[in-house]
């Protein structure tokens, strides 16, 4: 059976078990907003460098809650980030989140499956924000996340409250046994004034091969803080389309970093809706794909209302036949007067068989604002090689020396030292340099 | 120690050395000296190894091997030494990490053990004194935001840790005041041994003030054109290079 068959069959299932609800309502018009949109081919102008299509030819397992995949603890320990004996962690597990593999240690902080939200005290939060990506992401592969919406979860951050500590997200995948294709689902609620700092890792167990499509909305309330941070270091068997749509509300704070050094496919939407007056958003992305990867960061800022901040810095580093790919979207509505909107991109080719393309896309509206992009793309400094070489460096460490210094300008925002101590080390281990 | 022979270079094409002959001993200061464009950097960059210059012909024997067929990185391993004119600036590599890098290496080269951390930072606090470099400075990235004079002093602390029996100081006078000079040039005398050597390429006769040169070289148009001791330094420091170019001239006629 075709993966689209699949698909079609999986969708009557679930629409059969549980359809007659708000859920299944929002599914049923996700549903077909998928069959009229259908899988992006390289002519839908988003999706023209990062082919999907053929990922779809492939057969995949669609798992569902019943079944158990035997996923103990102890499988997860080898994955878990630095600090995580102090950590609140979500897991999922193939899509589906698994209150028995996780741990909350905060009472700042809710979690409720998304059953269960939609049906108790944060019912209009959660239909009004629930699929709300679908505004700026108007293609097949969002709506087929929303089409299958089940097994996901509500995260509140109560009001006032600092989460003391990191909510850590395990995406795992497990494919020890077949093809997996899993769709993970979150709705985040930042209340006012709250702070928490949210850190998302994929993993994929087995060597089967994974296509996951991850969709994460958050909320973030008026006075709040988040700090958010996307790990993607997962096998070459792996496929992941990973969207972060965040909606901002007035005086909120953002900082994200996302880190994408392996997967055999990565892409990345990271969506800011600045809906409010004294938004502040700092991106920052650092991109470095193994051997054939591919890693696609399409970035939209949007800003709605007059008075906001955003600064993106995302920097890329491509080797033997990998593809990277950025674009960077900022809108400037009529209404969003004085804003500051700067974007920069930068990429170093190390191969002739690498490539990247980079696209910065302005769209203005407003008249008084200040916005800039640039983007380079160039290769290792030979003048910076030959002085390092001529103090007795190896070229092997001058080009790893170099290329660690290339990477600090982002790693150096990951604000938990421990998390950019284990971000370090993976750099390191790929550049086969132990930097001391 | 060092042996230059007949040796010519240049760079896309471009001959720029024209048959350079340049012998230096253990325990001797040599200076280069020549009006601009006459080959010195490329001098010291085809000696360091710098790959965009193409040796076309001749031979250098550093210490009984062939220099010209080792890599940067050996070069140094055998003790060459180029401090540079332009000290390249690396946002996000610390300047402490670097040194230590390059002295493992180097050491790993030779075959010795690398150094531990402890001996590290004795022998960094050591030359850190005999330098008159402040520890801030070390703990910045490389190079990054340093002050002409400071990137110059970090070349030489470099030169201080490394230990090298062939130092080349590359313009190490420009962009720098009197004061800056002064100092650069007592940590070159600091390291000053029997055992090692020094080529100060230079355009002015003032670093010479304070590194006294056994030996003064004329470089004009890609070859040395004339030698002698410290006081030809200072005769073309009154005189200008002129001088020397029109006593060539004047060679060249009586030649035809």
């Amino acid at each position: 059976m075709s993966t689209i068959e699949n698909i079609k069959e999986r969708f009557e299932q679930i629409q059969a078990l549980n359809g007659n609800n708000d859920l299944g309502s929002l599914r049923a018009s996700a549903f077909s907003d998928f069959k009229r949109l259908g899988i992006p081919s390289s002519r839908h102008e988003e999706w023209k460098y990062t082919r999907i299509a053929s990922l779809f030819n492939k057969e995949y397992q669609f798992h569902n809650s019943q079944m158990p995949t035997g996923l103990t603890a102890a499988d997860l320990d080898p994955f878990r980030l630095p600090g995580h004996e102090n950590a609140n962690e979500l897991v999922f597990v193939n899509g589906y989140f698994s209150f028995a593999l996780s741990g909350i240690r905060s009472a700042s902080l809710v979690v409720l499956t998304l059953e269960d939200a939609v049906g108790g005290e944060h019912r209009e939060l959660v239909l009004e924000n629930l699929g709300h990506s679908r505004h700026l992401l108007n293609d097949g592969i969002n709506a087929l996340n929303t089409a299958f919406i089940k097994g996901g979860v509500f995260i509140h951050v109560r009001k006032g409250l600092e989460v003391e500590h990191p909510v850590y997200i395990y995406n795992i995948t497990d494919a020890r046994r077949s093809n997996i294709f899993s769709q993970p689902r979150s709705l985040v609620h930042v209340a006012e004034n709250a702070r928490v700092q949210i850190v998302e890792t994929y993993v994929t167990l087995g060597v089967a091969e994974s296509f996951t499509n991850q969709v994460m909305e958050t909320v973030v309330e008026k006075d709040a803080m988040v700090e958010y941070y996307k790990i993607q270091n997962d096998t070459n068997q792996s496929s992941q389309v990973s969207t972060t749509h965040i909606r901002q509300k007035g005086k909120s704070h953002v900082h994200t970093v996302v880190i994408s050094l392996g997967a055999g496919m990565i892409r990345n939407n990271l969506n800011l809706v600045m809906e409010a007056d004294h938004c502040e958003a700092h991106l920052y992305g650092l991109y470095f794909p193994s051997g054939n990867g591919h890693v696609d960061n399409h970035t939209i800022v949007d800003n709605v209302k007059p008075h906001c901040f955003s600064n993106e810095f995302y920097k890329g580093i491509l080797d033997e036949n990998a593809t990277g790919v950025f674009n960077g979207k900022i809108f400037v509505r009529q209404d969003a007067q004085k804003t500051n909107a700067y974007q920069s991109n930068k990429n170093i080719l190390l191969s002739d068989t690498a490539s990247v393309n980079t696209k910065p896309q302005l769209e203005i509206f407003a008249d008084d604002v200040k916005c800039s992009h640039g983007c380079t793309i160039g290769r290792l400094d030979e003048v910076g090689l030959f002085y390092l070489r001529s103090r007795g460096i190896s070229e092997k460490t001058a080009k790893a020396l170099l290329l660690h210094a290339f990477a600090v300008d982002i790693l150096e925002h990951i604000k938990p030292e421990a998390l950019r101590t284990y971000v370090d080390e993976q750099i390191s281990e790929r550049l086969e340099y132990n930097i001391a | 120690m060092l042996r230059i022979q007949n040796l010519h270079a240049g760079i896309e094409e471009r001959e720029i050395l024209k048959g350079i002959n340049l012998t230096i001993n253990a325990g001797e200061v040599h200076a280069i000296m020549g009006p601009n464009g006459s080959g010195k950097s490329t001098l010291a960059s085809v000696l360091a190894g710098r790959e965009a210059y193409e040796v076309s012909q001749g031979s250098v024997d550093f210490l009984g091997k062939d220099l010209l067929e080792l890599a940067p990185e050996e070069r140094a391993g055998e003790g060459l030494f180029l401090a540079f004119q332009y000290p390249v600036e690396i946002p996000g590599l610390s300047t402490t990490n670097f040194i230590k890098t390059a002295l493992n290496e180097v050491r790993k080269y030779r075959g010795e053990e690398p150094m531990d951390s402890l001996a590290f930072l004795k022998m960094m606090k050591e030359k850190m004194a005999m330098m008159e470099i402040d520890q801030s400075l070390l703990s910045r990235p490389l190079n990054e935001g340093f002050s002409g004079g400071e990137k110059k002093r970090n070349e030489i602390f470099q030169m201080a840790m490394l230990q090298p029996k062939l130092a080349i100081l590359d313009e190490t006078d420009s962009g720098l005041d009197i004061d800056a000079i002064r100092i650069v040039a007592n940590g070159v005398n600091k390291l000053k041994s029997k055992d090692n050597a020094v080529l100060v390429v230079t355009h002015y006769q003032r670093l010479l003030d304070y590194i006294v040169p056994d030996f003064v070289h004329v470089l004009y148009n890609g070859r040395i054109v004339k030698s002698g001791g410290k006081e030809l330094a200072l005769e073309l420091e009154e005189k200008g290079y002129d001088f020397i170019k029109n006593e060539i001239r004047a060679a060249e006629e009586v030649n035809q």
